[in-house]
């Protein structure tokens, strides 16, 4: 991990390196258990199609994780997350990917706020803004 | 109550008793903040930050040691196992399971998340034992959504420490009635609608617009010409607009034209498609308009006049369409 960037070294209109991330079955699965969310759709198939869905898909806890690993990859790792705000839309499936993009959008009183998108093939799974704290 | 309005009402006035209201007792976590579940999740995001999982690295940071992260927050509260199991009937009161059954109960059976916001006040760290608190904080006006019919239900849940404010989550989900029934799984083994990749909109062939797409495939762009006039002609029609001759023949386009028009398109996203989005209108040397993209080219590049060249692509495993470029 990169050393973590200090306030004045972000500017707004920064972009932060693209993440795509591949959607397995495995990872769909095994974010779920790990953020301890049992809730069956998340991991049993049978019962995602009985509700409509074509497969198991991403949990929310999981989606709030890359959010923030997105945005701490690229500040490091003495950056302080304040606050994750995100708006869900096209579930996250096996077999997608989802690509995660940012931008700088704001800086005040050491804190930045970060846009960040994450796109699938049906469209953006999330949309929403993390407020960091950064050194000086 | 026979009559519809008065029903509505009278959902709305029980549902409203609910607004305010915590939903049950407090929540502690069946487990203190600790190591191994920070990196069970770290490792299955592929969080590499060091403060989660590297004690010495950790200690240098300005955190001091190890800590969770952030938005592990909510994992700290949930019941695992409990969540794909039935209700045994000894759970605590839970006023978020009741409001959700009487929705249920009036024929709003799905339920969605929409949005979450979560804010932190402190990092946690092992040892922490976390206890959260949820109020219903609103429920909205019945709402037409893309989804489905039904209401919003807000909530809000205070997390703490021993009694210390440690962050709160704002959680907004739609419980409604889906507009449609979800579609059966298909016997592929596959199943479901969104399991295979979405594709671009299919056009509606028919006697008159079928030799056309199947030019395609062969790899020609056909331009239908009247038998009579001699006047060419698109998209595909029976009869010739200026001598109204229903015979008619085609030429090949060499697909070399200018860009008369064109839109870029960033919103709505419609699966099966990039974005954003060119949209144009080319007028090609034969002398007919075509609607087409305009691709590999900046969207603020594109302009009135642009020489461009087409070249029919497979668009996805059964389409083919012309797309175009700029001449370079």
């Amino acid at each position: 991990m990169s050393a973590t960037l200090s306030y004045d070294q972000v500017s707004v209109g920064d972009e932060l390196p693209p993440l795509d991330i591949p959607l397995t079955t495995t990872l769909i699965v095994g974010t779920a258990l790990a953020s301890r969310d049992y809730t069956p759709v998340h991991h049993d198939k049978a019962v995602a199609q009985g509700q409509g869905m074509g497969d198991v898909f991403m949990n929310i806890l999981t989606t709030n994780g890359f959010v923030g690993r997105y945005v701490t990859d690229w500040a490091g790792s003495d950056a302080i997350v304040k606050n994750v705000a995100i708006k869900l839309g096209a579930p996250n499936l096996p077999g997608d990917t989802m690509k995660m993009r940012g931008k700088v959008e704001s800086k005040s009183d050491d804190t930045v706020v970060v846009s960040v998108v994450g796109k699938n093939n049906w469209g953006d799974h999330v949309t929403g803004t993390v407020k960091l704290a950064l050194p000086r | 109550m026979s009559n519809p309005a008065e029903a509505k009402r009278a959902l709305e006035a029980r549902l409203q008793e609910f607004v305010g209201t915590e939903t049950g007792p407090p929540t502690t976590g069946p487990d203190l903040v600790n190591e191994a579940m920070i990196r069970h999740w770290a490792e299955a995001m592929e969080d590499r930050n060091p403060i989660y999982t590297d004690a010495a690295a950790a200690k240098e940071s300005v955190h001091g040691g190890i800590v969770a992260p952030p938005t592990m927050m909510q994992a700290w509260i949930l019941g695992g196992m409990a969540m794909a199991q039935p209700p045994t009937g000894d759970e605590p009161r839970d006023e978020q399971n009741n409001l959700h059954a009487i929705l249920t109960e009036n024929g709003y059976p799905s339920v969605v998340a929409t949005n979450c916001e979560q804010e932190y006040h402190r990092y946690l760290k092992p040892g922490d034992e976390v206890q959260a608190t949820t109020v219903i904080e609103s429920i909205s006006d019945q709402k037409a959504t893309a989804l489905g019919t039904g209401y919003f239900i807000n909530t809000r849940t205070e997390f703490s420490v021993d009694g210390e404010a440690v962050g709160w989550m704002k959680f907004r989900v739609l419980k409604f009635t889906p507009n449609e029934a979800p579609a059966a799984a298909s016997d592929d083994g596959g199943g479901g609608p969104m399991s295979q990749a979405p594709r671009r909109l299919r056009p509606t062939l028919g006697h008159d617009n079928k030799w056309w797409w199947d030019g395609l495939e062969e790899g020609k762009f056909l331009i239908q010409k009247c038998s009579a006039c001699g006047v060419q002609r698109h998209p595909p029609r029976p009869m010739c607009g200026e001598c109204q001759s229903i015979e008619w023949g085609s030429v090949e386009s060499t697909m070399k034209g200018a860009v008369h028009s064109y839109v870029v398109i960033h919103h709505p996203p419609v699966p099966g498609y990039d974005y954003p989005l060119v949209c144009a209108l080319i007028d090609l040397d034969e002398g007919i308009r075509f609607v087409s993209n305009v691709i590999d080219c900046a969207p603020g590049d594109v302009h009135v006049g642009m020489k461009v060249e087409g070249r029919i692509e497979q668009v996805d495993d059964e389409m083919k369409l012309p797309l175009f470029r700029a001449v370079k």
